[in-house]
């Protein structure tokens, strides 16, 4: 049944290299992938496999060296800055292992920024943060300042904020690595009730709770896939 | 939203902004003073000869209003001659020079004028009235105060004195009917003002019909240079000096202190500038992460850099607004110290506020602010944005 969802995201044999002083360091080595709306990726593998070039990559603020990385069938080497720009604010939706929300805006502002970005109504976005909010169970905290939530409540409006112009798909970053054990159930609980609710999520984690939490496991090993299964499924 | 970012971000390091305000201010206030300086004398200048509506100065010919001891004789025809011009509808001549007030064994010396009390442009009323008897004088502040004499007494003012044998020539017994600021003294330098022909008959041979200076009024219209170029042709002995000459020639010995304050006024915008530029810079490097995570979620790099600008403006802009106050108050108070330098008019300024200069100057330092904030905002907009999150992820 898989087959029948469109592909969201597409990669072709993508590489990304870095120069590093005199040597190459080839961080993703011709991986490709392809994710389905509805999906739920966990990438796992030790560190420094690749897992964060990858998801860069996935999400149009990094450039493969070679290969192809598509989104919605757009290929991410042929938009310009500009381009690439918009295309992450209305398709993709990031969360960053530390919360990085704006600190001098409340979580209500934080939620509303992407959208006051794309130009959305006034009043049609005070009523889509006012949603996301209560999606993810803050709505009573809307005035607040990060610096006055607990980790986990600032990761939660941090997806409130990723799903504000209602991307195509989330990539979220180790995003329990700086929580701890019951704040990081809170954030797995909310992310398992986006998938059920339809949210392609692509989440790159050391978590072995989140990795058992997904769909579908993906476990790099030095820039290339190992393992592509069911979690739990012998690699 | 964005715009909203960049005072919240001032306004998240009070201290910081704070303190880079003050020193905006200063270098602001500084370039204000100086623009009022690099004018401030000639407007100064001009805004005195203008002040009790003269146009034409005349004095012996070769010399200077006052420049030395030079008299004209032939006052009185000089005078009805000039009269006559049809350009001029007002003469008033003047005679100048030391008197002396027999005090205890010696005397005290002031300058005395010699007007004619119906039509003179050297000194202001400020309590009493005019002279009108040929033995009735006014006096300024600081000659009341130095000889004890109030209004409505009687006081010896003598023409010469000969400290050898202690005597007096020229000596008369006159009452002091008003007290008046005069225009072109110095602080603290005492005058008294006669009527004219009292003090040529002071002087005896040495002022008989003579005068030092004459000033004219014109009519509405006339154009000075031309009337005292025709004035210098009927009257050979005289020069003639309009404002504008007498503003031109004063602002060619002024033009040191015009560079002085360009000088030091481009050094100013050069502080504000580098202040700014600082500043901005030390708030792009601390919010690197932020400013990769807002382009990640997909702000565009032009937002980021007027984010960045913006920031760089505010400060600027509120920076001007505290230097202007800053910089009128402290005109104000050189201008107060430097009333007190010898041998210049009391009521010449050093600094002149004058609005469209000062405006002008302080608009440019807001401009120095908002392109002081280009280089930063560049660089925030060119932040390689996988590599900063990354970087700062770590840090
Ligand atoms: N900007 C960069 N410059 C140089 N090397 C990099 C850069 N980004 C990542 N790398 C290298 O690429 C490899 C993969 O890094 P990364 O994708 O962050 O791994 P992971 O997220 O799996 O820990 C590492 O060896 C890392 O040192
Ligand atoms: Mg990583």
């Amino acid at each position: 049944m898989s087959a029948e969802r469109p592909v969201v995201l597409a990669t072709r044999a993508v590489e990304r290299s870095y120069q590093l002083g005199g040597e190459t360091v080839r961080a993703v080595r011709g991986i490709s992938l392809e994710v389905r709306a509805g999906d739920w990726v966990a990438l796992v593998g030790p560190s420094g496999c690749g897992k964060s070039t990858m998801l860069n990559l996935l999400g149009a603020i990094d450039r493969p060296t070679a290969g192809a990385v598509e989104i919605r069938g757009r290929d991410t080497a042929t938009l310009s800055d500009r381009e690439a720009t918009r295309l992450r604010l209305t398709e993709v939706g990031f969360v960053f292992q530390r919360f990085y929300l704006m600190p001098q805006l409340s979580a209500f502002e934080n939620v509303e920024l992407p959208m006051a970005e794309a130009k959305v109504a006034t009043a049609e976005r005070r009523a889509r943060v006012m949603e996301l909010l209560d999606y993810v169970g803050l709505a009573r905290r809307a005035q607040h300042r990060p610096s006055e939530l607990s980790g986990g409540e600032q990761q939660r409006v941090a997806i409130a904020r990723a799903l504000a112009n209602r991307p195509a798909f989330l990539l979220a970053d180790e995003p329990t690595g700086e929580l701890d054990a019951a704040t990081g159930a809170d954030v797995i609980r909310l992310l398992a009730r986006l998938n059920a609710d339809g949210t392609t999520l692509v989440v790159v984690t050391h978590d072995d709770t989140l990795a058992r939490a997904a769909r579908r496991v993906v476990t790099l090993r030095d820039g290339q896939v190992v393992s592509d299964g069911a979690p739990g499924a012998p690699p | 939203m964005i715009g909203s970012l960049a005072v919240r971000s001032l306004r998240r390091h009070r201290a910081r902004t704070a303190l880079a305000l003050a020193g905006i201010a200063i270098s602001s206030a500084m370039l204000l003073d100086m623009v009022m300086m690099s004018s401030g004398m000639r407007v100064s200048f001009q805004r005195l000869l203008e002040a009790r509506g003269f146009q034409l100065r005349l004095s012996p010919r070769g010399t200077l209003p006052f420049d030395g001891e030079a008299t004209l004789g032939g006052a009185q025809a000089l005078v009805a001659a000039l009269a006559r011009e049809p350009d001029v509808i007002a003469v008033a001549p003047v005679l100048g020079g030391t008197v002396h007030h027999p005090r205890g064994d010696g005397a005290q010396t002031a300058f005395g004028l010699g007007i004619d009390p119906g039509v003179q442009g050297d000194y202001t009323l400020v309590a009493g009235r005019d002279a009108q008897g040929p033995l009735e004088v006014v006096m300024n502040r600081a000659f009341l105060a130095t000889t004890g004499v109030r209004l409505g007494d009687t006081v010896s003012l003598a023409a010469a004195y000969d400290p050898q044998l202690r005597s007096f020539s020229g000596l008369r017994t006159v009452t002091v009917t008003g007290e008046a600021r005069f225009t072109y003294l110095a602080a603290g330098q005492a005058a008294v003002a006669f009527p004219l022909a009292t003090l040529q008959a002071m002087r005896g041979a040495d002022g008989a019909d003579r005068l030092s200076l004459v000033m004219l009024r014109l009519r509405d219209g006339a154009d000075p240079d031309s009337v005292g170029a025709r004035i210098e042709r009927a009257q050979p002995r005289v020069t003639a000096l309009s404002t504008r000459k007498a503003v031109q020639q004063a602002e060619e010995r002024l033009g040191y202190f015009r560079q002085l304050a360009l000088v030091l006024g481009s050094i100013s915008l050069v502080v504000g500038f580098l202040l700014v530029t600082t500043i901005v810079t030390v708030s792009v490097n601390e919010r690197l992460g932020e400013i990769a995570v807002l382009r990640a979620i997909g702000v565009g790099a032009g937002r980021v850099a007027s984010q960045v600008m913006l920031e760089g403006l505010v400060l600027a802009t509120a920076g001007a607004t505290l230097g202007l106050g800053l910089g009128l108050v402290t005109a104000q108070w050189l201008n107060a110290i430097l009333s007190g330098f010898p041998s210049l008019p009391e009521h010449i300024a050093f600094f002149v506020f004058e609005p469209g200069d000062a405006f002008a100057s302080l608009g440019l330092l807001v401009v120095t602010g908002f392109v002081a904030g280009a280089l930063p905002a560049w660089r925030a907009a060119r932040l390689p944005i996988a590599r900063t999150l990354r970087t700062e992820a770590i840090a």
